[in-house]
């Protein structure tokens, strides 16, 4: 299969890559010898996968992520593995255990996260497009911070086998590119069925995309211009938006009640899951061993206190405190039911709209260590998390500068209408080029 | 209102292992956190998860599995294809 | 105290006979390989890996859910049990919580008291995955650690949980035996297999508090465990102390139970939803599912086609192997036949396949026919027919070349010695010519001769004498003698004294 090589040799002077790959074999297909960028928590066989933590130093998985098999079937050249927040847990990609990774645009600050360094490689122009993953904005945060295009498909569009998972009915793998027409060529090779995720939809992605969007409808929910929205991003996006309506599109104002909670029914529920998945590193099978002279359970918590980085451990502990017994009721089992009101409101919007647009982040990208506290970091996600509690696809596409830093347009569609958030994304990059 | 016992007592739960000093920032952090979770106690609604997809299964048919200095690779320690690992008892 | 009511429930586990595991394509059979072969990124738990569900497993599960007369829900689900244990590839273990697979059925056994049967309800029937295997190593000088095995993990479990409706250690075990049964006579399990079954047993004195024994695993193990601990819980409210509600292990190799550590005794799951799999709604299958006879059945046609008595047909068909062996004994054989190997399979063969730890499968049914046939055709009694068999079972325990039944009673001489009156020179020369005896006459003729005290005794009238007679013929003849035709010619050999 590797008729060809491409030779790969970045100025990684964001620390944007955790792993890179000089020289990378591939085949010829409809990427051929393009260097794609990788996240570090999308498995590739023989090429060490961290999810950027010090608990999976050294782990070299024997699989492929099925993303990573259909890259190399469409001839990519892995270019290496980009850096993270840990195990997907931020939104600055401070979070990674092997440093920060440096937003091009401006390297005091952060390139948002946590899919950061994917961003950031190709932002610097190190690679032409990545894969990135979204659990509750991070492919689309990161896209709006460092002016990329980024989306985050509709959840079972792209199989997460291989995925190192952090919260699994929240995040889907997605593509990352300079241009909406690069993201859609890697969306057509990623998407479609795999019979090794249970949660996977046939329905593969074959979509050029296409500028005319006249008579399309666009519901511009009150809650994305309000409180805690930095106005001058409002304002850029709310231009944006007005290029969109000059192409034939008609803007309409609506609300989404449920996001009154929607952050906290996310959180709840990310936690909750991670505190299950991220059980398994135990130092027994892969990564930095346990000491086997302890008992058990002294060596696991050894093992997951040097491994694990604050926020994770931080993660961990909240998860199984909303899972616990007495605890379930008021946290995992009510952050469900304000899922489903967040579906229900997004059905009934979308039941008069064709999509939904807003601002992708509520403010331009932080200053490296501006967002200490954990709180304020979290509601940074206000914008972004309702799209993964509803599954449903969401694209951030740059739409002007504020402080010479780039902001986010957010395109969010009907579930499986992946392609009509590319088609507004694409006709509005056509406008704005 | 959580105390730092509390979160002693999730750390212990949780076996994450957690440091004497890092107690006091994380009770600080997780009364934040919980109260701002505490929105949750206006949802109202119905409990039932709606997921589209069911009953979706494999065949009962045996397909490779990895070779044993595969799955013996990453672990630290290895006993005659065994995985060496902590005491129990 | 004696009549202290014991109340028994028990949750059982068995393996599911499929081809590959519960959520991966890795095979089952994995008992003669080495460690960590039958294993892949799904069932270690290596990261990014994903459970699909094998169909295979519901269908048997349903299968059972069917014959238990379950219900089958409309919706069931997977969900997570987290706790931390090296054998737990991922940290938890999938299962189903509060939406098992199928709810509400029933198994009838034989009640201790009296006849007839008695109910013991099912509350619930679910599925989930095996964890993988651990070996305790080293010493307290040395130091100690585990050695794990994943080729156990991910093979399909079926758990069954039944009311606390057992009296007794025994009905427990009576429970366990139907269940084993049926799920033999449904194809689904195989408790042939090391370790395919394990047994959590929840037991209480009345009014007391209850008691969890985990990890029993084996059929005997869990009347044992169950015995050591109605006397260990009498004992303690007889000396005036309380039961403790507390999980207890079950030590199978010293008889005893023993208390679990106080982090075991907590465990807080923290189940929740497998977001990886998808709802299972399978209840329009049911329908669809058409049962095999099972053993209740197949005992009552035993009874009215072989007519075999109720305690033979019952152990008969209380193993699906048995019954197969009988049948296959029986097949085109004549009506003689049936009653026969009845009971020479349920009263003869099991206790010497016990005895010696083998298992029926071991037996071929052709040579155990011969078997019969020859003592059907008098040419051997029933106690050189046991000699021969514990041969038969030798030779194939010890793996030694296969010799036909006949050749075992010629090469240990065991053939029927039989005085046939009405053809005095079939063993050649009577006793009356004088020359070679008959050896059964020689025998008589000689015991009648040193026991006179016994002959005496017959003549004044006193039965038991006859059958010390008999015995001594016997001893004599090495059981070589037909005991009917002994008993003529005794008579015969008494009256001509007399005479
Ligand atoms: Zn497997």
């Amino acid at each position: 299969m590797a008729a060809h090589e491409t030779v790969f040799n970045p100025d990684d002077r964001y620390n944007a890559f955790l792993t890179v790959c000089r020289k990378a074999p591939h085949s010829d297909g409809k990427l051929a010898g393009i260097a794609v960028a990788v996240k570090d928590n999308i498995s590739t066989q023989g090429i060490e996968t961290t999810c950027a933590s010090k608990i999976l130093k050294g782990y070299i998985p024997p699989y492929d992520a099925h993303v990573v098999d259909l890259l190399k079937q469409s001839g990519a050249a892995i270019a290496g593995k980009t850096n993270m927040d840990e195990f997907g847990m931020g939104t600055t990609t401070e979070n990674s255990a092997f440093g920060p990774t440096l937003n091009p645009c401006d390297t005091t600050r952060v390139p948002g996260g946590s899919s950061g360094g994917s961003a950031a490689a190709i932002a610097a122009g190190m690679v032409r497009m990545a894969l990135g993953t979204d659990t509750g904005g991070s492919i689309r945060c990161p896209a709006a911070f460092c002016g990329i295009v980024g989306l985050k498909p509709t959840y079972g569009r792209v199989s997460r086998y291989g995925l190192i998972a952090y919260a699994n009915s929240l995040e889907q793998i997605g593509p990352m590119a300079g241009t909406v027409s690069d993201v859609s060529l890697l969306m057509q090779v990623i998407a479609g069925y795999d019979r090794r995720d249970s949660t996977s939809y046939n329905k593969p992605y074959t979509h050029t995309p296409n500028p005319d969007i006249k008579g399309l409808t666009i519901g511009i929910p009150q809650e994305y211009f309000g409180a805690g929205v930095d106005p001058r991003v409002a304002e850029v996006t709310k231009r944006a938006i007005f290029r969109l309506e000059e192409l034939g599109a008609t803007a309409l104002p609506c609300s989404i009640p449920s996001m009154e909670y929607a952050l906290a029914a996310y959180y709840v529920t990310c936690t909750s899951e991670a505190s299950s998945n991220l059980a398994r590193f135990d130092g027994v099978r892969y990564g930095p061993a346990a000491d086997t002279k302890k008992s058990w359970h002294d060596a696991y918590r050894e093992v997951r206190r040097a491994g694990f980085g604050a926020e994770v451990r931080r993660r961990i502990m909240l998860g199984t405190f909303a899972l616990s017994s007495g605890y379930y009721g008021k946290y995992y089992a009510k952050a469900q039911i304000a899922r489903e009101n967040v579906k229900k409101d997004f059905a009934r919007i979308f039941s008069e709209v064709d999509v939904i647009a807003g601002p992708t982040m509520p403010t331009i990208a932080f200053k490296l260590g501006e967002k200490s506290d954990p709180l304020s970091m979290y509601l940074a996600d206000i914008l972004t998390v309702p799209v993964n509690l509803a599954n449903i696809p969401a694209i951030s596409v740059p739409c002007g500068k504020v402080d010479g830093m780039p902001v986010g347009l957010q395109i969010m569609g009907k579930p499986f209408e992946d392609e009509r958030v590319v088609d507004v994304a694409f006709a509005y990059e056509q406008v704005a080029a | 209102m959580v105390t730092e016992n509390d979160v002693r007592d999730i750390a212990e739960l949780a076996d994450i292992g957690i440091n004497t000093e890092e107690l006091g920032p994380f009770t600080d952090q997780f009364n934040a956190i919980l109260d701002y979770f505490d929105v949750l106690d206006r949802v109202q609604g119905e409990g039932s998860v709606i997921r589209d997809l069911s009953n979706v299964m494999r065949e009962d048919v045996i397909e490779l599995s990895l070779p044993q200095e595969e799955v013996l690779k990453n672990a630290a320690f290895q006993e005659d294809g065994f995985i060496r690992a902590p005491r129990v008892m | 105290m004696t009549d202290a009511q014991v109340i028994v429930g028990l949750e059982v586990h068995c393996q599911l006979d499929t081809q590959s595991k519960l959520f991966c394509g890795c095979s089952t059979d994995y008992r003669s390989d080495g460690p960590n072969t039958h294993v892949c990124p799904v069932c270690l738990g290596l990261p990014g890996s994903m459970p699909v569900l094998n169909k295979k497993a519901i269908e048997y599960a349903m299968r059972v859910a069917k014959a238990l007369n379950c219900s089958v829900t409309d919706e069931a689900e997977f969900s997570r049990k987290n706790y931390f244990y090296p054998d737990l590839d991922k940290a938890y273990q999938i299962t189903q919580y509060d939406k098992p697979l199928a709810k509400g059925g029933y198994v009838e056994i034989e009640a201790d008291e009296g006849s007839g049967g008695k109910c013991v309800q099912i509350t619930r029937i679910h599925v989930e995955e095996d964890p993988g295997r651990l070996v305790h190593m080293g010493n307290a000088e040395r130091g100690r650690y585990s050695l794990v095995d994943y080729n156990r993990a991910g093979i399909p479990l079926i758990e069954i949980v039944s009311e606390p409706d057992m009296r007794s250690p025994k009905e427990a075990r009576k429970f366990l035996n139907k269940l084993r049964a049926t799920l033999e006579y449904l194809g689904v399990f195989d408790s042939e297999k090391e370790g395919s079954l394990r047994v959590d047993a929840n037991i209480s004195i009345a009014g007391s508090e209850r008691v969890e024994v985990k990890n029993i695993s084996s059929y005997k193990g869990v009347e044992k465990a169950l015995t050591f601990e109605v006397t260990r819980q009498k004992n303690l409210l007889r000396r005036g102390r309380t039961v403790k509600r507390e999980t207890r292990h079950f030590l199978e190799a010293r008889g005893i139970t023993q208390s679990a550590r106080s982090k075991e005794q907590e465990h807080d799951y923290r189940y929740f939803p497998e977001p990886d799999l998808r709802p299972v709604n399978v209840q329009s299958w049911v329908a669809g599912i058409v049962l095999p006879e099972l053993p209740d059945a197949r005992r009552e046609r035993f009874m009215a086609q072989y007519g075999c008595s109720a305690n033979h047909a019952r152990t008969l068909t209380g193993e699906l192997r048995l019954a197969n062996f009988y049948e296959h004994v029986v097949a085109s054989g004549q009506k003689g036949l049936f009653t026969l190997a009845a009971t020479w399979i349920a009263d003869t063969l099991i206790g010497e396949l016990n005895y010696r730890n083998m298992t029926i499968d071991t037996v071929q049914a052709a040579p155990f026919k011969k078997l019969l046939e020859h003592i059907q055709g008098d040419e051997c009694t029933d106690k050189s027919g046991v000699e021969v068999l514990r041969v038969m079972l030798d030779t194939i325990k010890q793996g030694l070349p296969y010799e036909t039944p006949l050749a075992i009673l010629d090469r240990l001489n065991l053939r029927k010695v039989s005085v046939n009156i009405t053809r005095p020179f079939a063993y050649g020369i009577t006793l009356k010519s004088g020359v070679e005896p008959n050896p059964i006459m020689k025998a008589l003729s000689e015991v009648l001769t040193e026991q006179p005290r016994a002959v005496e005794d017959f003549r004044k009238g006193k039965k038991e004498a006859f059958n010390f007679l008999i015995g001594h013929v016997m001893k004599k003849t090495r059981g070589r003698a037909d005991p009917k035709e002994l008993n003529r010619l005794l008579v015969e050999a008494l009256k001509n004294r007399e005479a």
